[in-house]
Parts: structure tokens; C-alpha cells; sequence
């Protein structure tokens, strides 16, 4: 008897160690983002002893090699901006519209061959996109609108918009599907079609989600690099048209760091722009996560 | 009234009919997108795959030859990264899924993975640079690729490992509980065997992943050309993906050597594909079964 409480006692413990073990390892993502962050700033803060934080936001000029250098990184910014605004026009669109295809009108048959196809968009790797835009697209466009240059704003839009459509669709879908059938019933049978059923009951209760879904659709296309990096055109320049060539942040980063002398103010530079994109990146993902707390979905409630 | 009646009726179907069309024309679009892709790479490809493409490494400076040490270096870095990934991954999940309480610890951590689920991919790569290959002094090696990798692909296990275990219905472990097993027994002898065919789906869809990114390999494992065969994890390896761009953009013969670019790409998207069909109709299977 004594024996059994005494080896329940050591049973508790091993538990209690268990646990805190489990919970130490899961803190490893956040302290993963920890040091990603401590790592950012510390090689990218070095810069600010040359320029300033304003000159180097909304400095005009990106011209990080010549002498001496400009460290002005708001054409990369406009550049990320455009072509992340650019890419959603076409992806919001075609992401929610399949995703209410998918979750509301589709047959079960139809569904079975649309959603794999989604799921596939999401798994092929960037650089195959972004080689199809250079060898296909750009030529492609350059001969219909006969421009200098295929490989531009444009065609980096059309690449990053469908990289993100998966993204924006599946998450929509899952937001569209998780509204209760009561509310759907209850529509239809008020004598409401499908279409209204969709237009002023489903699709309100599922905004909250659907807005999630289209932030974390931007945020991903803000931040994919070898797409911009292959199509963009890469000229440091704000653009007027859309199909001037642009240089966005991931592009830049990536073209530029092998080059740059270790610890050089240009290696710090890029350290910063990369700071920079972070900070976009994160406050994409702040507020989707504050969005789909604030307004969570709580089946009736939400309407 | 009647007559009336009828048109509005008319109208709104005619809207419902519309918008439905709009419907399938996106799903619609989205296919034709992907099948044109699959459709060059595959038709300007597959004349590139050879054996010898497969298995002799570039030669010519890169203007003849295969692919063999691009291959290999993607499955070392990809397989490295989900053996970093696929523990730490896992027991995450648990303990946010079995253990953690609501509540504001629980909020935090998520919070975390799913600000590291959105980091750019090029991010990741400078913050290998920075902390693996310059502050650990691994050097631009498999390690340091691969720990990279992992560090990416870990928000994809995590994900994978819990819905694995919230499908596990919770009368298996009040079964288990009530048997007198600890709530550790329980998670080891009943909840894992049940949920581990999904968390093998995660971790061939976090291998997948990581075999074809790019930007964080760039700077911290791969390189431009090795003619032999890593022999250790501190060597720099060439890797599919950064080889495709390294030939489109910055090879000796950029136009001469587009036949390799097509073949490497279609070679990468059969090994991803692959990877994910597999996931895809295995997870399929297991849904018929429930």
C-alpha cells in the first residue's frame, strides 16, 4: 500500500517532467523569431551610423556599389508595394470566387479535381515559377504589348498572384466553410436563391476570415523572393507604367548579398532593407491574427 | 402581380446564374494556369531527361553534362531539415494540443508560429548567413542549410502534427485514462500510434517544401558548382532549385543551355509533385477509412 503511493509519487513527477519538457521545446518557434529579429537589427543597424533612418527609407537613389554609395531604399519599397497591390487585384478575385466555388457550388466530382489543382499552385517551388515567367511569360508579353522589356511589374504581378491564389483560396474556404448550416438554411428557406444565400449570409459571416485570408495572400507575395527576383526587371526605379521594370526588397536582398563585402556598409544595407521587409511581413501578420481573434467566428453571433 | 412576380423570379435566377458562372471561370482559371505551366516545362523538358542527365555531374562549364550532385545535395539538405523539423515539430504539437491550457502562454506561442510561418524566405536566408554560417561558424554547408530549412519548415510539422491530433477522438484517451495510464502513456501508446499517419503527411509536405525553396539556401549552403559529391555535412552542396536559377540568370551560356533549365525544372517539380501527390492521396485514403 505505502509501496503504491510511493511510486504514484514518482509517477507524478516523471508526468510533471514530461510536461515541462514538452512545453520548453514548444517555446523553440518563438525563440526561433527571437533570434531571427536579434540577428536582423544586429547586422542591419550598423548602416544608420552612415545614414540616417530617414535618408535611408525615402532616399530616392539605390545606388549601394558606386562612390560613394546611395542607400536610399524607397524605390525597393514602392517596388515590393506595387507589385504586392498589383498581384492581389488579380488574386483576391480568383482566390474567393474558387474558394466559394469550391465550398458551396461545386459537386463533390468537381471538387475532388479543383482541389488538388489548388494544393499543387501551392507546392510548386518559386524558382519554377519564376523561370516560367522569364522563358514564357516575358517573351510572351513583350510581343503582345510590344515593350522593351517582358520581364517587369506586370509579370511579376501575374507570378506572385498565382503563388499567393492557394493561399488566399484554401484559407477562405476553410472561413466560408465553417459557417453554420442553420444560417444557410434559414436563408433558403426564406425563399432566398443560393446566390443570396452566399451574397448577404454567408459571405458576411465569413468576412472575418476571408479578410485573414486575403492578408496572409498579400503578405506571402510582399515576401516571395525568387519570383521577383527572376521577373521584376530589377531597376531600382519608382515605377509609372506597369510594365516598367521594379526592384523589390526580396529581389534586391537576394541579388546583391553574395556580392557585398562581409560587414561592408552594403552588406549592412541589405541587412537593414531585410529588417525592413520583416517589419512589413510581421505587421501583415499582426493583423491578420488580430482580425481573426477580434472577430472570431462564432457561428450565429457574428451576424 | 403574377407576370411581375415571375420576372423578378427570372432576374434573380439570371443572377444567381452569373455569379455561379464567375464561379467556375475562376476555378477554371486556376486549372488552366497550372496545366499551361505543367504544359511547357514538360513538352520543352522531357527531351533533357537522359540517364546521363541524371547521373554524371555538369560538365563544360555547366553547358553539358547531368545533374547528379543537384540532386543529391537536395534530398541531404531536404532530409536535414525535416530531421531538425519533424522532433522539435512534433513535441511542439503536443504539447500545445494535449498539455497547454487556454490561455494567454497558449496565445503567445501560437502567436510565434504564426509569425514564423510568414517570415520571407530570403529573411530566412540572411538569418543563416548571420547565425549559423558567421556566429556558429558552421561555414556555407549542408548543416547550415538544412538547420536553415528546418527552422522553416518546422510551422508546416507543427501544423500537420496537430490537426493529426485532433482527429484523435477524445474517448480514446478518456479510454485510456480511465485504464489508469498516465497522461504521458496515453499520449505515447495511444494518442501518437493513431495520429501518426497524419504527421507522416506533415513531414512529406515539409520535405517537399524545403526541397524546392531557394532564397535560403542561397547564402548559407549551396553552391555554384562542385564536380563530386558531398562528403561530409560541413561541404557545400549544389541543389536543384538555386541550380535552375544560377543557369537562367547568371550561366556562361544562358540561351545554349536552356534545355538543361527546362530538364532540371521538370526533374524539381516531379521530386516536389511527387512528394505532395503522394501526401495528397495517402491522406485521401485515410479519410475513406474514418
Amino acid at each position: 500500500m505505502v509501496k503504491t503511493s510511493h511510486s504514484g509519487k514518482s509517477r507524478y513527477r516523471t508526468e510533471k517532467i514530461i510536461r515541462i519538457t514538452f512545453f520548453c521545446i514548444s517555446l523553440a518557434s518563438i525563440a526561433t523569431l527571437a533570434l531571427i529579429t536579434i540577428f536582423l537589427f544586429m547586422e542591419g543597424l550598423p548602416i544608420f551610423k552612415e545614414v540616417s533612418v530617414m535618408d535611408f527609407v525615402f532616399g530616392k537613389y539605390w545606388y549601394p556599389t558606386d562612390e560613394p554609395p546611395d542607400f536610399g531604399i524607397f524605390p525597393l519599397i514602392v517596388g515590393s508595394l506595387c507589385v504586392t497591390g498589383v498581384s492581389s487585384v488579380i488574386s483576391i478575385p480568383l482566390g474567393v470566387l474558387t474558394a466559394l466555388y469550391l465550398a458551396e457550388t461545386a459537386t463533390a466530382g468537381v471538387r475532388q479535381w479543383v482541389k488538388p489543382v489548388v494544393e499543387l499552385m501551392a507546392a510548386l517551388p518559386s524558382v519554377v515559377i519564376g523561370f516560367f515567367g522569364m522563358v514564357i511569360i516575358a517573351p510572351f508579353l513583350q510581343e503582345v504589348f510590344d515593350i522593351d522589356t517582358g520581364l517587369n511589374l506586370f509579370n511579376a504581378s501575374l507570378m506572385l498572384a498565382f503563388m499567393s491564389i492557394p493561399t488566399i483560396c484554401s484559407l477562405s474556404e476553410d472561413a466560408i466553410f465553417s459557417v453554420p448550416t442553420e444560417l444557410k438554411e434559414a436563408s433558403l428557406a426564406l425563399g432566398a436563391t443560393k446566390w443570396e444565400t452566399i451574397a448577404r449570409v454567408i459571405l458576411p459571416a465569413s468576412l472575418s476570415g476571408i479578410i485573414t485570408a486575403i492578408i496572409l495572400g498579400m503578405s506571402r507575395a510582399i515576401g516571395e523572393t525568387m519570383v521577383v527576383l527572376m521577373v521584376a526587371g530589377g531597376a531600382a526605379i519608382v515605377p509609372i507604367s506597369l510594365f516598367d521594370p521594379v526592384r523589390p526588397m526580396p529581389a534586391s536582398i537576394a541579388a546583391e548579398m553574395a556580392e557585398a563585402p562581409f560587414r561592408g556598409d552594403h552588406y549592412h544595407a541589405l541587412f537593414a532593407t531585410a529588417v525592413v521587409l520583416f517589419l512589413f511581413t510581421l505587421l501583415f501578420n499582426l493583423a491578420a491574427d488580430h482580425i481573426s481573434h477580434k472577430y472570431k467566428q462564432v457561428g450565429a453571433s457574428t451576424l | 402581380m403574377f407576370k411581375n412576380s415571375n420576372s423578378i423570379q427570372g432576374r434573380r435566377k439570371l443572377l444567381q446564374y452569373i455569379m455561379f458562372g464567375f464561379f467556375r471561370m475562376s476555378a477554371a482559371i486556376n486549372g488552366i494556369a497550372l496545366l499551361t505551366i505543367f504544359y511547357f516545362l514538360v513538352a520543352r523538358g522531357w527531351r533533357a531527361i537522359t540517364w546521363t542527365f541524371l547521373t554524371q555531374p555538369p560538365m563544360d562549364s555547366m553547358t553539358k553534362g547531368g545533374i547528379l550532385p543537384c540532386i543529391v545535395g537536395t534530398v541531404c539538405l531536404s532530409l536535414g531539415a525535416i530531421i531538425v523539423a519533424i522532433p522539435i515539430g512534433v513535441a511542439s504539437a503536443i504539447y500545445l494540443n494535449e498539455y497547454a491550457f487556454q490561455g494567454r502562454i497558449l496565445r503567445i506561442i501560437r502567436l510565434g508560429i504564426n509569425n514564423l510561418a510568414g517570415v520571407p524566405s530570403i529573411v530566412f536566408g540572411l538569418f543563416g548567413l548571420a547565425f549559423f554560417v558567421v556566429y556558429l561558424k558552421m561555414g556555407v554547408s549542408i548543416l547550415a542549410g538544412a538547420l536553415t530549412l528546418g527552422v522553416l519548415t518546422l510551422p508546416v510539422i507543427i501544423g500537420a502534427t496537430e490537426e493529426a491530433l485532433r482527429s484523435v477522438p477524445d474517448t480514446y484517451r478518456e479510454a485510456s485514462l480511465g485504464l489508469g495510464a498516465t497522461k504521458w502513456q496515453t499520449i505515447y501508446r495511444v494518442v501518437l500510434p493513431a495520429a501518426l499517419p497524419g504527421i507522416l503527411t506533415g513531414g512529406i509536405l515539409g520535405l517537399s517544401r524545403a526541397a524546392g525553396e531557394t532564397a535560403p539556401i542561397m547564402f548559407t549552403a549551396a553552391a555554384f558548382f562542385t564536380p563530386s559529391l558531398p562528403s561530409s555535412v560541413f561541404d557545400e552542396v549544389m541543389a536543384l532549385p538555386y541550380h535552375i536559377y544560377v543557369l537562367a540568370t547568371a550561366g556562361t551560356e544562358i540561351e545554349a543551355t536552356r534545355h538543361l533549365q527546362y530538364g532540371t525544372s521538370l526533374v524539381l517539380i516531379a521530386l516536389v509533385l511527387g512528394l505532395n501527390l503522394m501526401a495528397i492521396i495517402y491522406r485521401a485514403r485515410l479519410q475513406k477509412q474514418r
